[in-house]
């Protein structure tokens, strides 16, 4: 992962904010086996369900944005764990095989 | 987390310091690591301290188990630079690649009819001599050089401010023969045997290059193996001599 890349995305997050949308922001925090984004990426939601950045290959993206406009709306972050043998209700498995933890909070 | 935290923190890194957002995500916010020093939020416990420098330098993010929780560190380290010393051919094929690896490329070189926009377009050219230039360019740790020019008269004076900065990777292009002179002339002229053992070279993984852009690929192998702290990037120094 670059620096650059993950600073373009946190570009985003404020540029948003800042016209006013509201913004969450989501991050991984750990990986187990063939995750396929590393602990820094970020993915940036705004509450139209927009998104900039990535927290995986694509396969998670979309349980994160609807946690994204809960914490948006609640204002509570969330701590999500992802992963093919997560027995929770909001699991969905990774097509690789590997585990991610996304901590999802919102910007003010 | 509040968006000025986050402005704070994109101004740090855009003023090219070590920047470091430590959030605390069993409760108790974030701080604003910069430079070895906190400049928003709580003050960090020795113990996190020591696991932010560890982050900053290891240049990855990471979970850290703290008495008070989990905490996340998130390192935004300067851009990485790849010095070329030497406008050449084989410096042309490494500003495409260092570039797409995420290296801001300058390349050196007082000699006028190399260093042209025309040969590198929208890349940085400093036509000064290769000591003055790279003391001007203030190398850092996020900082690669590598000296193409095969001559001493350019080579080994940028190759002096190299050694004794604290830029990670100094490679040197030339044979094994061509370096054992190198480190001849660089002992007379007072550098120590540590610092001359800091030179790759002959410059590159062993891939057994063919032309111009498998050197450059194979030079750029090394620098990120250098960079991750990967075990191929460790080899014998050179112990022929001259004949």
């Amino acid at each position: 992962m670059s620096t650059a890349e993950e600073a373009d995305i946190l570009e985003t997050a404020v540029r948003w904010r800042r016209e006013g949308r509201r913004v969450a922001l989501a991050t991984v925090v750990s990986t187990w086996g063939s995750a396929p984004r590393p602990p820094g990426a970020h993915l940036v939601v705004d509450e139209k369900g927009r998104m900039a950045g990535s927290v995986s290959g694509g396969c998670i993206e979309g349980a994160v944005v609807q946690a994204a406009l809960e914490v948006m709306r609640d204002g509570t972050p969330r701590l999500l764990e992802f992963g093919v043998s997560d027995e929770r209700a909001w699991e969905v498995g990774l097509a690789c095989g590997g585990r991610v933890t996304v901590w999802v909070e919102a910007v003010t | 987390m509040r968006v000025e935290l986050l402005e704070a923190l994109l101004r740090a890194r855009a003023e090219k310091r070590r920047v470091c957002l430590v959030r605390r995500l069993d409760g108790g916010g974030e701080s604003l690591w910069v430079d070895g020093e906190v400049t928003a939020g709580p003050p960090l416990e020795p113990p996190l301290a020591a696991a932010v420098e560890a982050a900053v330098r290891e240049d990855r993010a990471r979970l850290v188990e703290t008495p008070s929780g989990r905490v996340f560190l998130e390192v935004l380290n300067p851009p990485l630079r790849l010095v070329l010393v030497g406008a050449v051919h084989i410096a042309q094929e490494l500003v495409p690649l260092a570039h797409r690896l995420g290296f801001r490329p300058v390349v050196v070189d007082p000699r006028r009819a190399f260093a042209t926009a025309e040969r590198f377009p929208g890349v940085e050219l400093v036509d000064a001599w290769p000591d003055e230039a790279l003391e001007a360019l203030d190398l850092d740790r996020r900082t690669a050089v590598v000296t193409l020019t095969h001559d001493p008269k350019l080579d080994d004076p940028a190759l002096e401010v190299a050694l004794r900065s604290p830029a990670f990777y100094v490679g040197a292009l030339g044979s094994r023969r061509t370096h054992a002179r190198r480190v001849a002339r660089l002992g007379a002229a007072g550098l120590s045997e540590a610092e001359i053992g800091r030179i790759h070279a002959p410059v590159g993984l062993d891939i057994g290059a063919v032309g111009p852009t498998e050197i450059a690929l194979a030079i750029m192998a090394e620098i990120i193996a250098e960079l991750r702290g990967a075990p191929l990037a460790r080899r014998q120094p050179v112990t022929e001599t001259v004949p």
